[in-house]
C-alpha cells in the first residue's frame, strides 16, 4: 500500500524526541560525568578516579558484589516458588477458577511497592502483628525483632517480584500438552522424571524470561532494601542515591550508576545469549 | 500428577496446602494494612482497641485524619496530575511509535526498535539518575549561552512526568503493537480504493480497532505512573508524589493515617485493575 511520507515523518518524529532526549543523551551524559572529577585546584578534569575510588574501596565493591549475589538469590528463590504455583494454576486448579486465581495474583502487585513494604513491616517489626500474636500464643515470651535483616530483606525482594516470575510461567505452562504428561505416566515414568524431562525443557523460555525481569528489578530496588533491610544490609543503589543526595558527588554517583547499568546489561545478555532468546521475545 | 490423572489424597493436600499459604503470603500484609487503618489506637499495631473512622475523618487536635490531612491530601493531587499527564503523553508518542515499528521500513528501524525496548532493562534508579544529570547539564547550557533559566530543568513536576514518560511509553508500544499485529490491512486498502484518505482511513478505521489496547494500555500507564518510586525519587522537586511522601513518613515513623492512605490506594487501584480486566475479557 502506498504511504506517504508525510505519515512517516509524523510518527517517526515525536519516536525520535523520546529515544534520543530522554534515553540516548542522559545515558550519554551519565558515562561522561563519570569520567569527571576535580583535581588538587578544584577544577573540573577528565579523570578514572571515580572508577579507581570504587575498586580500591572495599565498602564500594563489596556491596556491588552482595547487591548482585542477593539479586542472582532472590531470582532463584522466585522461581523455586513460582513453578508450584504456576503448574497448580494451568494445569491442577479446576478450569472455571483459574481466571479468579490469575485476577487474585495480579491483585496485589497494581498496589504500590511501598504499601506493599508499609504491609510487611507493620507485620513483622518488634511491636508488630505477628510478634503480638506469638507472645499471646505463649510462643515467645518476649518480642523479636523480625525486620531489619538479611532474610526479611530477602523475603521482601521475593515477595515484590513475584508477579514477574508467576505470569511468564502460566503462560508456557499453559502451553504444554497435557498428554505429553499424561503419555509419561502411562509409560511408567516417576514425578521427578516427568519433572526433569517434560515439564521443565518445556517452560525454558518462561523460565529465562522470569529470571532475568525478577533479576533486573531486584538489582534496581532501592525501598525494599532500604526499609526492609537493617543498617547492615546496604544496597547499591543505595550507595548510588547516597553519592548523589547526601555527598552531592555526582561524578562518584554517575560511576556508581554507569557499573550497576553495565552489569544488569551483561547479566540479562548473558541470560539471553544462554537461553537463544531475543529480548523483545522476552519482553512481551 | 495433572487434572486428567489420578493423584493420591496426600498430593493433593500438600499441594492445595501450599497454595493456600502462598496466598496467605500475598494477601497478608494488604489485609493487615488495611484493617489497622480502623483501630482507635495512637500506633499502627496491635492490640485492637475498637473500630474508629478517626483515621480517615478527624480534625485535630490529637488525631488529624486523611481527609483533612492537607500534605497526604496534596500528594494524591500531585500524584493524579503526573499520572495524568504522564498517561495522555506516553499514549501518543507509544502509539506513533507502534504505527512506526509495524508499518513503516527504513534504514535503522532494528536499531531504533532495541532503543525502544532499552527501558525494560535499565533499571529504574538509572534512568532517574541520567536524567537528572542530562536536565542539569541542559539546564548549564541554556543559562550559561543564551542566560534563560528554566524551572524544568531543575527537579520538578515536569521533569517527573518526563522521567516516567521515557520508561512508560516503551510499555504502551508493546501492548498497542501486540493488537496491530492482528489488524486485517485489506480494511485500510478497502477504504483507501472507496477514496479515503490516509488520516481518515488512520482515524477511522485503525485508531477505531486500536482503541481497546490504546485505552488498556493508557489505564496500565496511569498506574505505573501511580506508584512509580524509583525514578521519581531523583527527580522529585518540591511537590512530592504519594510514594515519595509514603516513603518520607514510613521512614520517619509511622501513624495509622498512612493505613488510612494505603487502604484507599489498595481500593483504588484494584478498582481500576479491575475494570481494565473487564473490558480485556471483553475484547478478546
Amino acid at each position: 500500500m502506498p504511504r506517504s511520507r508525510l505519515a512517516f515523518w509524523i510518527f517517526l518524529a515525536p519516536v525520535l524526541m523520546w529515544l534520543l532526549l530522554l534515553i540516548v543523551l542522559p545515558h550519554i551524559d551519565l558515562l561522561l560525568m563519570s569520567f569527571r572529577g576535580e583535581n588538587d585546584y578544584g577544577d573540573i578534569v577528565w579523570t578514572a578516579q571515580n572508577y579507581l575510588n570504587f575498586f580500591t574501596e572495599p565498602i564500594y565493591w563489596l556491596t556491588f558484589v552482595r547487591t548482585a549475589l542477593y539479586a542472582i538469590v532472590t531470582t532463584g528463590i522466585t522461581l523455586i516458588l513460582a513453578m508450584p504455583v504456576a503448574f497448580y494454576i494451568s494445569k491442577l486448579a479446576r478450569v472455571r477458577i483459574q481466571g479468579a486465581l490469575m485476577i487474585l495474583i495480579l491483585l496485589p502487585f497494581w498496589v504500590s511497592e511501598l504499601v506493599r513494604i508499609y504491609g510487611w513491616m507493620i507485620l513483622l517489626r518488634e511491636s508488630g502483628v505477628l510478634n503480638f500474636f506469638l507472645v499471646k500464643l505463649g510462643i515467645l515470651h518476649r518480642p523479636v525483632e523480625l525486620l531489619y535483616n538479611d532474610a526479611t530483606m530477602i523475603m521482601g525482594l521475593v515477595y515484590t517480584s513475584m508477579l514477574f516470575m508467576v505470569v511468564p510461567l502460566v503462560s508456557v505452562m499453559d502451553s504444554l500438552d497435557d498428554s505429553l504428561i499424561e503419555a509419561a505416566h502411562d509409560l511408567g515414568a516417576r514425578k521427578t522424571a516427568i519433572w526433569r524431562t517434560i515439564i521443565i525443557p518445556h517452560c525454558k523460555p518462561g523460565i529465562t524470561s522470569g529470571a532475568i525481569v525478577v533479576f533486573m528489578l531486584t538489582l534496581g530496588n532501592y525501598l525494599t532494601p532500604n526499609l526492609m533491610g537493617g543498617k547492615n544490609s546496604l544496597w547499591f543503589t543505595e550507595q548510588i542515591y547516597n553519592q548523589f543526595i547526601a555527598s552531592f558527588n555526582w561524578n562518584q554517583g554517575s560511576a556508581f550508576g554507569f557499573l550497576l547499568l553495565v552489569l544488569s546489561s551483561l547479566i540479562i545478555w548473558a541470560g539471553l545469549k544462554l537461553s537463544g532468546q531475543k529480548l523483545g521475545e522476552v519482553a512481551s | 500428577m495433572i487434572r486428567s490423572l489420578p493423584r493420591s489424597k496426600g498430593y493433593d493436600w500438600a499441594f492445595n496446602g501450599f497454595i493456600v499459604l502462598y496466598f496467605v503470603f500475598l494477601f497478608a500484609p494488604l489485609v493487615v494494612t488495611c484493617v489497622l487503618a480502623f483501630n482507635n489506637s495512637d500506633f499502627p499495631s496491635l492490640p485492637w482497641q475498637g473500630f474508629s473512622l478517626d483515621w480517615f475523618l478527624a480534625d485535630g487536635p490529637d488525631r488529624v485524619g486523611l481527609f483533612h490531612d492537607e500534605q497526604n491530601l496534596r500528594a494524591i493531587l500531585t500524584s493524579f496530575e503526573t499520572a495524568f499527564f504522564v498517561s495522555i503523553l506516553s499514549v501518543v508518542v507509544g502509539t506513533c511509535a507502534s504505527f512506526l515499528f509495524e508499518k513503516e521500513h527504513f534504514r535503522f528501524k532494528g536499531l531504533l526498535y532495541l532503543l525502544m525496548l532499552a527501558p525494560l532493562v535499565v533499571p529504574g534508579v538509572i534512568l532517574g539518575i541520567s536524567q537528572l544529570l542530562a536536565a542539569n547539564t541542559a539546564g548549564i547550557f541554556f543559562d550559561e549561552t543564551f542566560g534563560l533559566d528554566f524551572d524544568i530543568f531543575r527537579p520538578s513536576f515536569w521533569l517527573v512526568v518526563l522521567g516516567q514518560f521515557s520508561f512508560i511509553s516503551t510499555f504502551v508500544t508493546l501492548v498497542v503493537s501486540a493488537r496491530l499485529r492482528k489488524f486485517d490491512t485489506s480494511l485500510e486498502e478497502a477504504a483507501l480504493n472507496l477514496g479515503a484518505t490516509q488520516f481518515g482511513v488512520i482515524w477511522h478505521i485503525t485508531l477505531k480497532y486500536l482503541r481497546p489496547a490504546i485505552v488498556g494500555a493508557g489505564a496500565v500507564a496511569f498506574l505505573m505512573s501511580f506508584e512509580n518510586f524509583n525514578t521519581t525519587l531523583f527527580l522529585v522537586g518540591s511537590e512530592p508524589t504519594l510514594p515519595i511522601n509514603l516513603y518520607l513518613q514510613v521512614r520517619d515513623g509511622s501513624t495509622p493515617v498512612i493505613n488510612a492512605v494505603s487502604l484507599m490506594l489498595i481500593m483504588g487501584t484494584s478498582l481500576l485493575a479491575l475494570v481494565n480486566f473487564y473490558f480485556n475479557r471483553k475484547t478478546d
